[in-house]
């Protein structure tokens, strides 16, 4: 009976083994260790600076979601009707908007979409603020390209609970690290679909600008981004879309809205809570996605060199 | 001073131009550079002299180096080595803010496929330039306006480049080139993309605006027939080297090697060569009116026919028989006996004189605009002109080699 559960003497030499080629799991303990100790001493000593930056993200955050939820439903449902017609000149699709806000409004979901509304609009700003600069700097330097690029790789593969553990240290429970998770993820399409517009803008409009003395600034800002400018929407449009793909998880760590409902969901086993929540979530991108598109066609209008 | 001096201009494409520049000042041919050390030579010790208020044009096949070389004069390609001297100034010095002033007030550029913005309308194109240079909206929009009526597209100014035709669009090109009221026009086989008919429109437009606007122009082309309509001076670039630079005529006659040769053997000389190449001066000039001393003049000369001229003014055609009949009739004056019959104009192309004097049974006089006797044209001399010369040399061109010629002259 004894024998069965003693390893034999090859198997305690093999265990041994592979102690000594896995370094007894030494690396594991020294990364995680040094990750932990970095994170105290980050919060110990510039808590303050953390604090700072929550802060200047929270104030516009509240602002827009007071703006959102404390409209009444029908003006909001307006505006975006509004929106949607300027946009793209289509009363169909106006009318098609409409009518998804307010069926989320008839599933009960109204004040927690326009909190959901709220995180999407603050990350996709920083998002654009973020990503057209960085965009611009990877067109115009190879160099740029080549040490951005991988860090782009890295934020699109590594699982967000990894960075939402350190966020949640840094910032505390809430809509900010849930703002600064949708931002790590959303803005990598946004920085290489402008990278990649800028580049493909026709050499020769490009050359003819600086044959008539145009400056750099003026190449940019009169040629390249303007002609660009599909890509960039394009790349803004896929940034909403991947913000709200993050609705879920950035309800897990306190940022309510209707990622929330589903959250509840699953936490109280209500597979029919989870999929209301999910209509709202697909209204919401639909009406994201659409305005946003129709907005880019409208940009390109004129914008190809015919030849 | 020529306004623009190209001296010794050399470009090395590749990682290490400068290591390869000693290499190839050492002696290594094109061909060798590039398979040793992989740098690709674009330009060999170009000079050029371009004068104000020319038509220059540099004709060169592609990969010759002649839209490199064009890049040179406002520096969007910079040289290995060599200088520009622009009105005596070395473009190579200037700093970057110098060199932006230089390229918006001093040098303009039209492009092959027009480089136009697509976002912006023909009037907001044609005040590019000026809105780079900071000139306020209604002003350029103003100046833009003038340009677009020059070259023709008024009622255009609010469409977009992509609604128009491509000769169009490079007229969008060429006013806002012009709107800058730069001296000099780098044209880069601007018209080579127009079909045939508009850019023979163009060609004429463009003659037309720099003799009326006096500007330096630099015209790149690949095409021979354009060179010698438009080109005041033509410079021929073949893999980075200049064949020949010279007037249309010179190119035309005395081909400088066997690769500018064979260019020229298809041109449609008649159509190119004018008058004044093949005039001379007219043997018996009779300007007395005494019949007497007329016979005697062409006696002297040893001709049947004598151009009578009266104070400068080109009077006709006395033949000796003519002057005979008149002395024996007695009374009549020479200039009653000169027959006044066709004449040419010095700058008229040969294909334009040769019918008149083929007519003629007499050399055709030359005669300019206020009437006065230049000289004498034969047709004899004009058609050894227009010999190709590996027909002068003996081999006969072949039966489809005269088909083509005969579908250039047609075209």
């Amino acid at each position: 009976m004894d024998d069965e559960n003693q390893p034999s003497f090859l198997e305690r030499l093999s265990d041994n083994f592979n102690d000594w080629l896995f370094l007894n799991g030494e690396p594991g303990d020294i990364i995680g260790d040094s990750t932990n100790d970095f994170l105290n001493w980050l919060v110990a000593k510039y808590g303050d600076f953390f604090e700072m930056i929550s802060n200047a993200i929270l104030g516009p955050l509240i602002v827009i979601e007071d703006i959102l939820t404390d409209s009444p439903p029908l003006a909001i449902i307006a505006a975006v009707a509004l929106l949607a017609y300027l946009v793209s000149r289509r009363w169909q699709l106006a009318a098609g908007m409409a009518a998804g806000l307010w069926f989320i409004g008839s599933l009960e979901l109204w004040s927690p979409a326009m909190q959901t509304v709220a995180i999407m609009i603050v990350a996709v700003v920083i998002s654009i603020v973020i990503g057209i600069p960085m965009g611009v700097i990877t067109a115009r330097s190879s160099r740029a390209r080549a040490i951005v690029s991988p860090i782009l790789d890295l934020m699109q593969t590594i699982p967000s609970f990894v960075y939402l553990i350190p966020a949640l240290m840094l910032f505390g429970l809430g809509k900010v690290p849930a703002i600064l998770a949708t931002v790590i993820y959303a803005t990598p399409p946004l920085i290489r679909l402008t990278d990649l517009g800028i580049r493909y803008v026709d050499a020769e409009v490009v050359e003819a600008s600086r044959a008539f003395g145009a400056t750099r600034w003026q190449m940019l800002t009169g040629v390249q981004i303007p002609l660009a400018m599909p890509s960039i929407m394009q790349g803004i449009n896929q940034t909403m879309m991947m913000a709200l793909a993050m609705v879920v998880i950035g309800s897990m760590i306190g940022a309510r809205g209707v990622g929330e409902t589903v959250l509840i969901g699953l936490q109280r086993n209500d597979p029919g809570t989870g999929f209301v929540g999910g209509i709202a979530i697909v209204i919401l991108a639909i009406v994201f996605d659409r305005i946003s598109q129709a907005a880019g066609n409208r940009v390109q209008k004129h914008r190809t060199v015919a030849h | 001073m020529a306004l623009i001096e190209v001296q010794n201009v050399t470009k090395i494409f590749g990682p290490n131009p400068k290591k390869a520049l000693a290499r190839y000042r050492d002696g290594l041919s094109k061909e060798a550079l590039l398979a040793e050390t992989g740098h690709t030579l674009g330009l060999a010790d170009v000079n050029l002299s371009i004068k104000e208020g020319e038509i220059f044009v540099v004709m060169g096949l592609s990969g010759s180096g002649k839209s490199t070389l064009i890049r040179h004069f406002n520096r969007l390609i910079e040289p290995t080595d060599g200088k520009i001297l622009v009105h005596g100034e070395d473009v190579l010095t200037k700093s970057g803010r110098q060199l932006e002033r230089f390229r918006r007030t001093t040098m303009s550029m039209v492009f092959q496929r027009f480089g136009l913005m697509p976002h912006r309308t023909v009037i907001e194109n044609v005040a590019y330039g000026l809105s780079i240079r900071g000139v306020s909206k209604s002003q350029r929009i103003e100046q833009a306006e003038r340009w677009v009526k020059a070259v023709g597209l008024s009622g255009y100014e609010n469409q977009y480049p992509t609604q128009l035709s491509g000769g169009m669009q490079q007229r969008v090109g060429l006013a806002r080139a012009l709107a800058t009221d730069a001296e000099i026009l780098l044209m880069d086989e601007a018209f080579s993309a127009l079909d045939p008919l508009i850019r023979s429109q163009m060609q004429d437009q463009l003659i037309e605006l720099q003799a009326e606007l006096g500007k330096t122009i630099v015209f790149i082309t690949h095409d021979l027939d354009e060179a010698l309509r438009i080109g005041d001076h033509i410079a021929i670039l073949k893999d980075g080297r200049l064949s020949q630079v010279g007037t249309p005529p010179e190119i035309l006659l005395k081909p400088a090697d066997d690769y500018v040769a064979e260019f020229v053997r298809d041109v449609n000389r008649a159509r190119v060569l004018t008058v004044n190449t093949v005039m001379k001066p007219p043997k018996a000039r009779l300007t007395h009116d005494n019949l007497q001393a007329a016979l005697e003049e062409m006696r002297r000369v040893g001709k049947s026919y004598g151009y009578v001229v009266d104070n400068e003014r080109y009077r006709g055609v006395a033949s000796q028989e003519r002057i005979e009949a008149a002395l024996t009739d007695g009374g009549a004056d020479l200039y009653s006996v000169a027959v006044e019959g066709p004449t040419v104009s010095a700058d008229a192309a040969l294909e334009v004189a040769l019918p008149a004097a083929l007519e003629s049974d007499y050399p055709l006089p030359v005669v300019n605009d206020e009437g006065a006797l230049m000289g004498v044209v034969s047709s004899r001399e004009m058609s050894t002109l227009l010999t190709p010369p590996n027909a002068a040399n003996g081999d006969e061109p072949t039966k489809a080699e005269h088909a083509k010629a005969d579908n250039r002259a047609a075209v």
